[in-house]
């Protein structure tokens, strides 16, 4: 009940007109970067993190939250009718959503997305309001091994379950972990990794790092890749479905709803596999199984609604932990500590009214996206024309403003470029990112908790698995990592097996990352 | 040659029927440019492989000798001034279409530079009105 009284309060803070606006703005922006692949919510809320020096806390969450869900939404429309899926999380639904397309029934194909999207949407969300504070007070009585042997959990299943490549992610999350490393040492005094130079003292600021990753990275990544074929887009007029479509849709809205939350909500989150999960389900519960591959309606309704729902669910770990397991979490968490709200088990207790308005805005914002998304969704689409120069010059330009604008340092710009180039690389590459930016943001984070688990042991390392949860998470970590060596070595995969969805889901996601998504 | 600035559009086709006629006229041959810069995602102006095959149905019936080019990379009036290099090329056809100052401003227009720029005869036409 008290939980109630405060998500009220969250809905009166966050229901003031200019509140409202900062919602509209967020959701209008995060759809528009959600439909133009490469562009992600992530780059988006990165680049806006300097608003944070001017804007109420309130605002800027609110605003942040409108990105975060318009992404999603955005995304489908893209894969729907282009074929490239604006994010790695609509992946899924380019496959039938495409088809459906080519077969004239874009419209359904868009409306089951964005009800799909809202229905999802608005069960995660409050789930979410649900289980994070019951999480949060749970969380709050761990002690520090528990508390790091989360956060090693969080990264290993980060880096190692999700994506394609164990390696890479290892190499990208050793990399975010070497700079977070930078600037003096809280314990000792000691200089780290600074070269010399004082200005690298205080460590390098999540901002620029964020920002030259995901921003200048993408810009330089497409100015290497400038000039190609345009792809088809599907002509659409506003959304629209039948009472028929309607019927086939409501139960793999809520199918996908179930797979996406606990997903998102476990400490690995990622879209991928739920939505992936779900038309796999949808397919084999189908009444009309020989429509898939030829644009079913359920092989949209279902992921789309997974990849809402697991958005939601990614809040869980952020604000019960302060545990980002997606790109988006990681940046706005990084907005909370520009704000010097300390991300983790307390959020709960020093900042309530933040975090419900937080969750009210996200209501808000779901139900904003519906309303905006249905007419709007020919506009979207038009926006896919833009010449990509003037889209990247205007990014290029946010990304130094952003930069500067941090700590108004020449440092920061050679290092907002020193990163950027990090970021070319790796794409071209094929190195994820989302590895890199947890590992920076959750590297100190990880390594003030094991000092202070060892100092309160006395030095000693048993210290450090005294608590139940900690061994559950060491065991987990063991079992995920063990897992896959054992597997490979008493069967070889047998290509027979591979599903043939599964195959293209796999080129479509290497597709997405040559995109550099 | 005939050169036909080619758009996917009632605009490129009012401007490929015409392009026919004068080759017919002249008895001389036909070429078919249809350009895109290619830095945006979509370019609806661009045929797309369906739009390519009714264009060259169109071409093949008239009986025209023709050839299509789709050049990728390059500002659609360059290509179609570079292909008036040509010493046989003796007519541009371009079709033209209403266009708002700021449109222009933003995104130049292709009919006013090759008016303005090629030193051979260029056609501007209108497709009838819907």
């Amino acid at each position: 009940m008290e939980n109630l009284d405060w998500l009220i309060q969250g809905f009166g803070q966050a229901a003031t007109p200019m509140n409202l606006l900062y919602a509209v703005i967020g959701v209008l922006l995060g759809t528009a970067v959600g439909v133009l692949p490469g562009i992600g919510p992530a780059m988006t809320v990165a680049l806006l993190l300097p608003i944070t020096y001017n804007v109420s806390p309130s605002a800027a969450f609110i605003m942040f939250a409108g990105i975060f869900y318009g992404g999603m939404y955005g995304g489908s429309t893209t894969s729907i009718l282009l074929n490239t899926p604006g994010e790695s999380s609509s992946v899924i639904t380019a496959i039938e959503g495409n088809k459906m397309a080519k077969a004239g029934r874009a419209a359904q194909a868009l409306a089951t997305a964005a009800i799909g999207s809202f229905v999802a949407g608005a069960i995660g969300t409050l789930l979410l309001a649900a289980f994070a504070p019951v999480i949060s007070r749970f969380a709050v009585t761990l002690g520090a091994p528990s508390y790091l042997a989360i956060m090693l959990l969080a990264l290993v299943m980060v880096t190692a379950v999700l994506g394609s490549s164990k390696l890479r992610g290892a190499i990208a999350l050793l990399l975010g972990l070497a700079i977070g490393i930078v600037g003096i040492d809280s314990l000792t005094g000691q200089p780290r990794a600074t070269f010399g130079l004082p200005l690298l003292s205080d460590g390098i600021d999540i901002v620029v790092i964020a920002v030259a990753i995901f921003a200048l990275g993408e810009a330089l990544w497409v100015a290497a890749h400038l000039r190609r074929r345009p792809a088809e887009v599907i002509p659409v007029g506003r959304p629209w479905m039948s009472r028929h479509d309607f019927g086939r849709s409501w139960k793999p809205w809520l199918r996908g709803t179930a797979f996406g939350f606990p997903f998102g909500a476990l400490p690995a989150g990622g879209a991928e596999l739920p939505t992936f999960l779900s038309y796999v389900t949808e397919k084999k519960l189908s009444k009309h199984p020989e429509e898939f591959g030829h644009g079913a309606i359920e092989g949209v309704a279902g992921p789309e609604a997974a990849n809402n729902a697991s958005a939601a669910g990614t809040l869980v770990p952020m604000l019960s932990l302060g545990l980002p397991t997606n790109a988006t979490a990681a940046v706005i968490l990084a907005a909370f500590v520009s704000y010097g709200i300390q991300p983790g088990p307390t959020l709960f207790e020093k900042e309530p009214l933040l975090i419900w308005t937080l969750i009210a805005s996200l209501f808000i914002g779901n139900f904003l996206l519906l309303v905006l998304n249905l007419p709007l969704a020919p506009l979207w689409a038009k926006l896919l024309r833009t010449p990509r120069p003037y889209l990247y010059a205007g990014i290029l330009f946010f990304a130094t403003l952003g930069a500067l604008a941090v700590n108004v340092q020449w440092l920061d710009l050679a290092l907002l470029l020193v990163f950027g180039l990090l970021g070319l690389m790796m794409r071209r590459f094929g190195l994820p990112v989302l590895p890199l930016i947890i590992g920076v943001i959750l590297g100190p984070r990880i390594e003030r908790q094991l000092r202070q688990s060892l100092q309160l042991g006395g030095g000693d390392w048993t210290s450090l698995f005294t608590e139940p949860v900690a061994i559950i998470c060491y065991i987990l970590i063991i079992v995920l990592l063990v897992t896959p060596l054992i597997l490979r070595l008493f069967h070889r995969p047998e290509p027979d097996l591979v599903h043939a969805s599964a195959l293209e889901e796999h080129e479509e996601e290497q597709r997405v990352e040559k995109a550099g998504a | 040659m005939i050169v036909v600035g080619y758009s996917a559009d009632r605009f490129g086709t009012a401007a490929l029927e015409q392009g026919i006629t004068e080759a017919k006229r002249r008895s001389t041959n036909l070429l078919v440019i249809n350009a895109t810069k290619g830095d945006a995602l979509a370019d609806p102006r661009f045929a797309q492989a369906e739009e390519v095959h009714d264009v060259e149905d169109r071409l093949n019936q008239c009986g025209v000798e023709f050839e299509l080019a789709q050049p990728i990379g390059a500002d659609a009036a360059d290509e179609l001034l570079k292909a008036m290099e040509h010493d046989d090329a003796e007519l541009l056809v371009v079709g033209i279409r209403h266009r708002s100052p700021v449109g222009k401003l933003l995104l130049g227009s292709v009919a006013q530079q090759v008016l303005l720029e090629c030193p051979k005869p260029v056609l501007a036409v209108k497709p009838n009105e819907p």
